[in-house]
């Protein structure tokens, strides 16, 4: 491949493009700059083939354009009358198996280091929801830290009220931070329908199967910001559920757990008392507005028949157990997704609460987390 | 109107009834044909409106014009009307006209069948448009109806659902009566080696389709059952499992591919040598790269399905297989190209359109290879680098295919000769026009920007605007089109029964506009 390989670098320096996005411009004509191991492959691999084709169809219609313009009528061209040769096909049905064999055998090479998830110094594991995503540290440094990460991008930017900022749905409120040089396996798994973890400047991208567990992995050899999109279609919101990671020193990543773990502890410790119902309120709309809102909307009137209204609704209305319930472990078959894991018994106990009391719902009862912590050791 | 006795000795006197009642009770292959490809051309604006809407919305970052659940309606509504309103339709409208003329038999197999898989076809339009209008909407979860994104999905979604049954039992029965036309009503002489290749193909695409279509129909089917019916084939919760629905889909699915591609290769070898007034370079490698294309459509099903995590054998069997495609497709390419050196080519609009057809279909044939390299597929599957090459195979492959065949033989079934001053101007806008719209989405896709999406990051925004620029370009070019068709149908040049002095083939030897019934006694091929 070396030599193949000089031919396909000293063409990428003939694209000013590809060298301006060299100096950390955003991609432009070419995949974005690799920073993992896997992604300089992928990159390298996809010049490779893109030369390859080039100069078989160069070749290929340097032949025909060549008969379009000399081998015409109005030139006075006579035609010939051959109509087979058995060299000449043979000769080409298998010269491009060759051709083909020799791209082949790097993308085996990539494939087979693409699927080696073990030995990670760091696990995560990914869930999509409609439409954000949930971090949970599985192992390593930093296990237990558990995340939700949305889409910080004000609603005015996107409908126009307001300018666009410069990471314009590329943005979250809580990123992933990675060790930089450190091995990272992604578990991958969703909450509702397919979604896909996707951050192009790892060469990784895996869907995420609610029910089910895939994973891969990617090694940063760079600081930095680091953006992408959920790339499978995932249902109304698909393009604003983007994936934020922020690859830190091994001091700063060290400090940045020590950080979130305090302020876990503060979390737990506050959690467990009893919420007044103006707090239970303030917490709850907040939790609407981040978690529920986008299906069940800002106004409680849903989106039927996919997502019914809450303003108004029987669950809503009725046993506080049963609307615990619900809010805690879904409702199967439909959109209604589990929301236990995601949320803690204070937001539950604070959402449920709000619903209650908000719109044409007037029970004016508060929900208590100890009342969802009982919900959930019920089941 | 007054009763008429009918002469009992008369047999060729033609009895149809008139008005609305002829083409509804037709069983003429021409008359279905005929309204095949009319109602394919409606379906083709239908879904280009859609299209124009979504690149209305994307011409600038930010939501402007559609909300994101009316969006992807759109995406969805847009790929399901033109893959199975549009250009399957239209190839089997190609078939009905052009197969009884070309193997020189009096009309299709089966005529009343025939009536009856294309009358199937308005209601399952209307079945599919109207979903729009039901409550929450038509189905939103991608023409791919990925569970369990397609179980969550309103009314709109069992709509679609019963429009795909009746579309896919249209094609199953239009496709058996293709297979037995083909196998048992050629003319004496015509061994099944020197059938036109378009016939060929045909028959090859068939198969796939009888093959297939059955497929869809039980996959589709299990949603349902899932939706309403408390099964739970494609929900883990159950026993069952999301991908598992992938996997039946593209058993389907890529075959689906080469049922809209093979018929227009068949086209497209049937015009080459017409204007290169010589004859096909490797006929029977054309036939052998037909079948060998339609076998290995079986077998690669999951290289769209990359990025599902398969375990690495999986991918690497895929990969190669995939790659493998390439080399009859290849073979097609360069028998073509070999059948244009040392010919005496003219330029009237079906060769521009077969000429552009080799060129930029190979483009989409080159990138489909780069897709096929599992590694690189994980970064640019659903992305807009795939709806490039996708639009590269399906409108610069299948549709500019339709393009050339119409202005082909549009003067054998209007007895007119179609304008050629337009039908250059139409090729050449829309050879402009769509590689404006898609060429700079292979750029969008390699920078990371996903497909399905309305709104995206800043950095996409100048090749978005330009593909929408190009898109209205592309659109309005095909009135030139609806200009050429009706021009021609009510008059213009005469058309001489063999108007193209490089044509060859039975269909030249009848009259033009081709009568109302040819070969009612076959012809004897040498």
């Amino acid at each position: 491949m070396g030599l193949a390989a000089r031919i396909a670098a000293s063409t990428l320096l003939l694209v000013p493009a590809a060298a301006a996005q060299a100096q950390g411009a955003p991609a432009r004509y070419n995949l974005q700059t690799p920073v993992t191991g896997l992604a300089e492959q992928i990159h390298d691999m996809h010049t490779l083939m893109l030369v390859i084709c080039l100069v078989i169809f160069v070749g290929v219609f340097g032949v025909m354009f060549w008969a379009v313009i000399h081998h015409r009528r109005s030139r006075g061209a006579v035609a010939a009358n051959f109509h087979e040769n058995t060299t000449v096909e043979i000769a080409w049905t298998v010269i491009p198996v060759l051709i083909l064999l020799g791209m082949a055998w790097p993308a085996t090479k990539t494939v087979i280091a693409m699927k080696d998830t073990s030995e990670a110094d760091l696990t995560i594991k990914a869930t999509g929801y409609q439409w954000k995503w949930g971090y949970d540290y599985l192992q390593g440094e930093g296990e237990g830290i558990r995340l939700l990460s949305s889409l910080s991008t004000p609603r005015e930017q996107i409908e126009g009220g307001a300018a666009k900022g410069e990471n314009y749905l590329l943005e979250v409120d809580n990123p992933v931070v990675v060790p930089v040089g450190k091995k990272v396996r992604m578990l991958l798994t969703a909450n509702d329908v397919i979604h896909s973890w996707w951050v192009p400047a790892f060469g990784v991208k895996q869907d995420a199967i609610p029910g089910f567990i895939r994973d891969g992995w990617f090694r940063a050899d760079k600081e930095g910001v680091y953006r992408g999109n959920c790339a499978e279609l995932c249902g109304r919101d698909h393009a604003f559920m983007p994936i934020e990671v922020h690859v830190v020193s091994a001091e700063k990543y060290a400090a940045w757990v020590a950080e979130h773990r305090e302020k876990a502890a503060g979390a737990a410790a506050d959690e467990a008392r009893e919420w007044s119902m103006a707090e239970l309120m303030t917490r709850g709309e907040q939790v609407f507005g981040t978690i529920c809102a986008a299906c069940h909307q800002a106004n409680g009137k849903g989106l039927p028949p996919t997502f019914p209204p809450l303003d108004g609704s029987q669950v809503v209305l009725g046993d506080k157990a049963g609307q615990i319930d619900i809010v805690l472990h879904g409702r199967p078959n439909t959109a209604m997704a589990p929301f236990g894991g995601a949320l803690s018994d204070a937001d539950v106990a604070a959402v449920i609460t709000y619903t209650r009391n908000s719109w044409g719902n007037h029970t004016g009862e508060a929900v208590q987390p100890a009342e969802v912590k009982a919900g959930r050791n019920k089941s | 109107m007054a009763a008429v006795i009918p002469d009992p000795l008369d047999h060729h006197h033609h009895h149809a009834p008139s008005g609305l009642m002829r083409w509804l009770t037709t069983t003429n292959h021409k008359d279905i044909g005929t309204m095949y490809l009319i109602f394919s051309f409606v379906m083709f604006l239908s879904g280009g409106v859609m299209a124009l809407t979504i690149r209305a919305e994307l011409f600038q970052p930010g939501l402007q014009v559609v909300q994101p659940e009316f969006f992807n309606q759109l995406t969805t509504m847009h790929g399901l009307v033109m893959v199975f309103g549009a250009i399957m339709p239209a190839f089997v409208g190609f078939a009905n006209w052009q197969i009884p003329l070309m193997i020189g038999a009096s009309d299709m197999a089966f005529a009343r069948m025939n009536n009856w898989s294309f009358w199937l076809l308005p209601p399952a339009a209307i079945l599919l448009l109207g979903s729009f209008f039901v409550p929450g909407g038509a189905t939103a979860a991608g023409w791919t109806l990925y569970a369990p994104l397609s179980v969550q999905m309103g009314m709109g979604m069992d709509f679609a659902i019963f429009a795909i049954h009746i579309m896919g039992l249209s094609s199953i029965m239009g496709a058996i009566n293709i297979v037995v036309t083909i196998l048992n009503m050629r003319a004496p002489g015509m061994a099944m080696m020197k059938m036109p290749l378009f016939c060929w193909t045909w028959l090859i695409t068939a198969y796939l389709l009888i093959a297939v279509m059955p497929v869809l129909a039980g996959a589709v089917t299990m949603i349902l059952t899932d939706r309403h019916f408390g099964t739970s084939f494609f929900n883990a919760a159950g026993g069952g499992d999301p991908v598992m629905y992938q996997h039946i889909f593209w058993f389907f699915g890529h075959p689906e591919v080469y049922i809209m591609i093979l018929p227009a290769f068949g086209i497209v070898s049937q015009i080459i040598p017409a204007f290169a007034r010589k004859p096909l370079f490797g006929y029977a490698s054309m036939v052998y790269a037909t079948a060998s294309i339609a076998i290995l459509s079986f077998v690669v099903w999951a290289h769209h399905m990359f990025a599902t995590g398969m375990p690495a054998v999986g991918q690497l069997y895929f990969m190669y297989a995939t790659m493998l495609i390439a080399v009859p497709t290849g073979v097609k390419v360069f028998n073509w190209v070999a059948t244009m050196w040392r010919g005496s080519l003219s330029f009237e609009p079906p060769m521009l359109w077969a000429t552009g057809f080799i060129f930029v279909f190979t483009i989409g044939g080159f990138t489909g290879l780069i897709c096929a390299i599992a590694p690189i597929d994980i970064q640019i599957h659903d992305t807009y680098y795939v709806v490039a090459h996708f639009h590269y195979v399906l409108v610069a492959g299948s549709l500019f295919a339709l393009f050339a065949g119409a202005y082909y033989w549009l003067p054998k079934w209007t007895g007119h000769m179609p304008s050629d001053r337009l039908g250059k101007l139409h090729f050449w806008c829309s050879l402009v026009f769509f590689n404006v719209t898609f060429f700079p989405m292979h750029f969008l896709g390699l920078a990371g920007m996903p497909r399905r999406i309305p709104d995206y990051a800043l950095q996409f925004t100048d090749f978005n605007a330009l593909a929408t620029i190009g898109a209205f370009g592309f659109g309005l070019s095909q009135l030139i089109f609806l200009a050429v068709v009706v021009k021609c149908a009510r008059g213009g040049k005469p058309a001489a029964a063999k108007p193209w002095d490089g044509a060859e083939g039975l269909e030249w030897t009848v009259p033009s506009p081709a009568p109302y019934h040819t070969f009612e006694e076959a012809p004897l091929v040498k």
